[in-house]
């Protein structure tokens, strides 16, 4: 097993950076008066900031370790995760969507719900969001703590006893503001701290052509056509053509539609970030400022895992450890990479940067569910009408438990290898068929509160009857589906995934028609402005500069990503 | 918010790069060059690179406190 060996000074690196970490939460502390301070950042977060915060937010170490197994594992088929998969959707919610977030002072995603819809929408999304979130937190610590015992031997309980505390410090210190600056500082790590890797490990490998000519027997080694790892919509004819096992049609209504809108436009962990900017403007333009970096993080964490199998294809001796089976263990990609190309006082950099990762997910976790927790549960369901001061109290307890919430589903995590893929699951039944909620909400004054409820509970039922229903090859029935009947046969779990979530979309939104044409409307147009589309003053923008404007920098930046689909292609 | 967040970012990479660079100064003919980053002294290179990111991100910081809060 890829032992990674700490030096003195890389040992130094770590804890400065856990200083400034611990450092910015203590200075923000005095600016935490009240509780929209602790939850929203008192809305006064400069765009670039809350910019690279939400995109960092997003980059737990799940994609940073998990993108460079996927490159070795699927080649450049991975950047759809980024250009379709995450571009389109983040520039849509840019645009069409943050006017009615910011303008709606709305102060979660769930309570947008409420005002738009009913409680008991609210309730359903608080509640099952609230649970997912402190699960995912408590996941990305499972995760670092068994890397870290991996890669360092170091004990897993001291593991997440740190990391724990860290986060916890940090945010019961500073509030959402300190979550925030700490994932700009994060994201400014991980770019730094990766990109010597790319450099060292694309001149290693000979070029990108010469990584193309190695690439080949990657593929043909599987049965597959030679430029099959290099280029990313050549061969998805059909799911058989390809190693992700999934066609064109699914990837994009499954990924690029369904679960990437239904994950970037309703996910308060993101949202969250967009709330706390200081203007409409810079709320618009916050998914957009975190959309161009994310457009090149391909290279960044992509291209190390194909160069990592390409080597590990051509060397005599496996570069990537491997399994019983002779398969390469695709989630070493990233920790291999950095122990051979890192010498002492780089690789305290980059291990840094590998632990800010993990701890940036989960600090976004911590500050999106203590958030949902004082606001839509707490002051919703259980104690309403108290003052400010005791609601800020709240998110700091709330801060606490959550983590040590987030503990115990770690420790879980641990002892059944299933909650993972548990997780998983449950995030595609829940957020696949939100993303019909909420588009018909924001564009249909028609929409009501029993549509939503009903339609979003059929969608999440939907799906798990699709789960149940289907199998992919060479999985056995269970969790991994096909638990009613194996009536539908996919080639990959991706594919089922996807077509999934293509499922319970359509039957959220079919259902959520069709039980509001039904009933009777609750809200007056009048209640509706801010929150529907047809009811809301197009926000004014015409005075701003070409670079400040949401519809110019959102269509230049598809503009951009559709140059490199074509580039890639 | 009065805490402008490019200088604690600034610190931060200056203190990095300059560790690094130092660092690599010494280790200079060390054989862990040879063995990992493809003979490059890498510390060294990498180093300059963050400490210049570090003093740039200083600059600005500090360049924004002399010309007064910035325009809404």
């Amino acid at each position: 097993m890829q032992q990674i060996h700490l030096g003195g000074i890389d040992y130094a690196i770590l804890l400065i950076y856990f200083g400034f970490v611990i450092g910015i939460g203590w200075v923000l502390k005095r600016y935490m008066k009240g509780s929209t301070d602790f939850f929203l950042s008192g809305r006064s977060i400069p765009a670039w900031v809350t910019g690279l915060a939400f995109l960092s937010a997003n980059l737990g170490a799940q994609e940073v370790i998990g993108m460079a197994a996927s490159g070795a594992k699927y080649g450049i088929m991975t950047s759809h995760f980024y250009w379709v998969g995450a571009i389109p959707a983040m520039v849509f919610l840019a645009i069409f969507m943050m006017p009615f977030y910011y303008g709606s002072k709305a102060r979660s995603v769930p309570e947008y719900l409420k005002l738009r819809f009913d409680e008991k929408t609210r309730g359903f999304n608080a509640i099952s969001f609230a649970v997912m979130t402190v699960f995912s937190s408590g996941i990305s610590m499972h995760a670092l703590a068994r890397l870290l015992q991996t890669l360092l031997n170091w004990n897993y309980n001291f593991s997440i006893a740190i990391s724990a505390i860290i986060v916890l410090v940090y945010i019961f210190l500073g509030g959402l503001t300190s979550a925030i600056y700490n994932e700009v500082l994060q994201f400014f790590m991980i770019v730094l701290g990766f990109a010597p890797l790319v450099f060292l490990a694309l001149k290693d490998v000979g070029g990108w052509s010469a990584l193309k000519e190695k690439l080949i027997p990657v593929a043909t080694e599987q049965h597959f056509a030679a430029g099959t790892w290099s280029q990313s919509w050549t061969h998805m004819n059909s799911a058989m053509e390809n190693p992700m096992g999934i066609g064109w049609f699914g990837m994009v209504m499954g990924l690029g539609f369904v679960l990437s809108f239904g994950y970037w436009c309703t996910d308060f962990l993101v949202v969250q970030r967009a709330m706390a900017a200081n203007s409409m403007s810079a709320a618009r333009r916050t998914p957009l400022i975190a959309a161009i970096p994310k457009m090149l993080f391909p290279a960044l964490v992509i291209l190390p895992g194909m160069i990592a199998i390409a080597m590990h294809h051509s060397s005599a001796n496996h570069f990537l450890p491997v399994g019983a089976d002779g398969s390469p263990d695709y989630n070493m990609t990233i920790p291999t990479m950095l122990a051979k190309y890192f010498p002492t006082g780089l690789l305290g950099i980059g291990f840094t940067a590998l632990m800010a990762s993990f701890m940036s997910g989960m600090a976004g976790n911590v500050t999106a569910f203590n958030t949902v927790w004082t606001y839509d549960i707490y002051q919703s369901y259980l104690a309403p009408n108290k003052s400010d001061t005791h609601y800020l109290w709240m998110g700091r307890m709330a801060t606490v438990f959550g983590i040590i919430i987030s503990i115990g589903c770690a420790y879980l995590a641990s002892k059944f290898n299933n909650i993972m893929d548990m997780l998983q699951l449950v995030f595609g039944f829940v957020n696949a068929p939100l993303f019909a909620t909420f588009l018909l909400g924001m564009f249909w004054r028609r929409a009501t509160g029993h549509g939503a409820f009903f339609g979003l509970l059929g969608g999440t039922v939907g799906a798990a009857i699709f789960h149940g229903l289907a199998i992919s090859e060479g999985a056995t029935p269970g969790i991994k589906g096909g638990w009613l009947a194996q009536k539908f046969l996919f080639h990959s779990e991706m594919g089922q995934n996807f077509w999934m979530a293509i499922v319970a979309w359509t039957t959220c939104f079919a259902l959520t028609i069709l039980i509001s044409l039904a009933t009777a409307r609750t809200k007056t147009d009048a209640e509706l402005k801010g929150l529907v589309y047809s009811l809301t003053p197009k926000p004014e923008t015409a005075h701003e500069p070409w670079y400040k404007q949401p519809v110019t920098v959102g269509i230049l930046v598809l503009i951009a990503t559709l140059a490199l689909n074509i580039i890639f292609w | 918010m009065n805490f402008d967040l490019r200088l604690p970012i600034g610190i931060m990479f200056s203190l990095f790069g300059a560790i690094i660079a130092v660092f690599g100064l010494a280790t200079g003919g060390s054989d862990i060059y040879a063995t990992h980053s493809l003979g490059m002294n890498i510390n060294l290179i990498w180093g300059a690179v963050l400490l210049v990111f570090g003093v740039f991100m200083l600059f600005l910081a500090l360049r924004g406190k002399n010309s007064g809060p910035p325009p809404k």
